[in-house]
């Protein structure tokens, strides 16, 4: 009898979280993917099961090819560096720094301003003519460029803002995880006579993978999901030069409003998703198997 | 010996140029609020202070409206969040029922799938149950957080069975349980994830700009990027004013609490 109510309990309190996760999460997933073999409704004219037209539409759609691809480039731009350098302000504002306090909080701060302001101050560094970028590169002798509006710079003006907002957000990981190092390690290494860099290829950062594993995660997932500067810096053009594909989900659904293929081109990208956390998955149960 | 002085001061050369470079664009922005337009593109030390483009900025928008929408859209997932996310990782702490395993993986599906990259039939079930435009459809697919599950879940099964049992003993129920034994000792981790949660939908803009689209909704986030628009033909200056009245309230708190900030950010861990 207490058993029993024991279970009854459990999926009593669970129940209203449920419903909020099947209602937001899964039923629109499931509702995504169904709408993704339909055509979209338009007026009196209810949608009809049109099958797999939406993908053949979706694979012949050079739009799709090119986001998707810029979706890879930006995640190539932003996660290496990012990371990169958040590594090294961790082990920068963890060490002995005179005004470490001030550095680390000159690291952060960008992470706690939302995409919107930051895009809105960036917007102005990359404006030709006035523009901080162009100041510089104007006092170098060379001309004026629109770097927002010609497709060759575009992608690299946002990667740049994108790694400026992103690596100290990354640092505050290395950093918890550079803390919890015993200092003995240290000791140990330097008696043997470790050298620095040598002490930290061989003792820190093997300590860090766990870490790291972790952030790059969060960092993949993060470039499929990071648009809010679009709407302000280039609404995804020059000619989509800068378009990702959660900006193009968003153009199709709500501006021209095809919403049975935005559905299909949601489905693409929880695949995308879905690929690249079950193969980092995968790869965290091998590496666990060997410890 | 002495290469090692030249290294430690190369490095905090280094960090501290790094620290330069990441806090320019944000002093750079202050700089051209606190000035007057023409000065914009020409950095004088000796420009002449203002505060011309507060006033404009202010005028030229419904900021003050923008700060209630935002506070109450914020307010109310957390409300909502902490009180979904306690009784389910509860469940998930300390109670065994059928399908708790199966339940535990679909609930941790929502840390990759959010809900803004489901915005298209999320918008139809919101205008479905007329929800369109309001605070509520805001917050309401955020309010149960695979997260916040996660965490308080892990904090709770760190907690000694002994107190639990002691409770018990006196003849507590398990929602008194919950809330004098598991709440109480779980505050760190409510503050830690109550302020990841408030920086994260202060911030939120994408979800918020397809279900708003009326000033009394709007959060400052789609307020502010209506206002710094090219189109919308407000210049530089007045621009960077507005983002600063935008942003101020989350950046003085973390300027202030910086330490639990950055901590709360660290015990956080998966966000």
């Amino acid at each position: 009898m207490y058993r029993v109510s024991n279970q009854v309990y459990g999926w009593l309190l669970f129940f209203p979280a449920a419903v909020m996760f099947f209602l937001f999460t899964h039923f629109p997933i499931l509702a995504t993917l169904k709408a993704s073999f339909f055509s979209t409704p338009r007026g009196a004219r209810p949608a009809r099961f049109v099958g797999l037209e939406n993908y053949r539409v979706m694979f012949d759609d050079p739009v799709f090819w090119k986001v998707l691809g810029n979706n890879f480039i930006f995640a190539a731009g932003t996660i290496p560096l990012s990371i990169g350098l958040a590594l090294l302000m961790a082990v920068w504002v963890n060490g002995k720094l005179s005004g470490r306090s001030i550095v680390r909080t000159a690291y952060f701060t960008p992470t706690v301003l939302p995409m919107i302001a930051v895009a809105n101050i960036w917007l102005f560094f990359y404006t030709p003519q006035i523009g901080l970028l162009d100041g510089l590169t104007g006092l170098l002798g060379f001309p004026s460029r629109n770097w927002l509006g010609e497709p060759s710079t575009v992608m690299s003006c946002l990667i740049v803002m994108t790694i400026w907002k992103e690596a100290g957000f990354f640092m505050i990981f290395y950093l918890a995880a550079l803390q919890s190092i015993s200092p003995e390690l240290q000791d140990a290494g330097r008696i043997e006579g470790a050298g620095r860099w040598y002490f930290f290829r061989r003792v820190t950062w093997p300590l860090l993978m766990p870490t790291t594993v972790f952030i790059l995660f969060n960092a993949v997932i993060n470039a499929f999901k990071l648009v809010d500067h679009l709407f302000i810096m280039t609404k995804g053009g020059p000619n989509n030069a800068s378009s990702l594909l959660l900006y193009y989900i968003y153009e199709v659904a709500f501006s021209f409003w095809d919403t049975a293929y935005a559905s299909t081109l949601t489905m693409a990208l929880l695949a995308v998703l879905a690929v690249l956390a079950l193969s980092q998955f995968v790869y965290l149960e091998r590496r666990t198997h060997y410890q | 010996m002495i290469s090692a002085k030249i290294s430690h001061y190369l490095e905090s050369f280094g960090a501290w140029l790094l620290a330069l470079i990441w806090a320019g664009p944000l002093l750079y922005a202050a700089w051209a609020a606190f000035h007057p337009p023409a000065y914009i593109a020409n950095f004088d030390l000796f420009a002449p202070l203002t505060l011309d483009n507060f006033r404009t900025a202010w005028n030229t928008a419904p900021f003050a409206r923008y700060f209630l929408n935002s506070f109450a859209y914020v307010s109310m997932t957390l409300a909502g969040q902490f009180f979904l996310c306690t009784l389910a990782a509860f469940a998930f702490a300390r109670f065994s029922f059928p399908g708790r395993d199966i339940a535990f993986m679909l609930v941790l599906v929502q840390l990759m799938i959010m809900p803004d990259q489901l915005i298209v039939k999320n918008y139809e079930l919101m205008s479905r149950l007329n929800l369109v435009d309001t605070t509520t459809a805001i917050s309401l697919p955020y309010m149960a957080s695979a997260f916040g599950t996660f965490l308080l879940r892990q904090t709770f099964k760190q907690i000694p069975r002994e107190l639990e049992e002691a409770a018990r003993v006196e003849g507590a129920g398990w929602l008194r349980v919950l809330w004098s034994v598991y709440v109480p000792l779980g505050k760190p981790t409510y503050i830690a994830y109550g302020l990841v949660s408030v920086s994260h939908h202060w911030n939120n803009f994408l979800w918020p700009l397809v279900i708003t689209n009326s000033v009394d909704t709007r959060p400052l986030t789609v307020g502010l990027a209506i206002f710094g628009a090219p189109e919308s033909g407000v210049n530089f200056a007045i621009i960077t004013a507005g983002t600063l009245i935008a942003v101020a309230p989350l950046l003085i708190a973390f300027l202030l609490f910086q330490r639990q900030f950055v901590q709360s950010f660290m015990r956080s861990g998966i966000k």
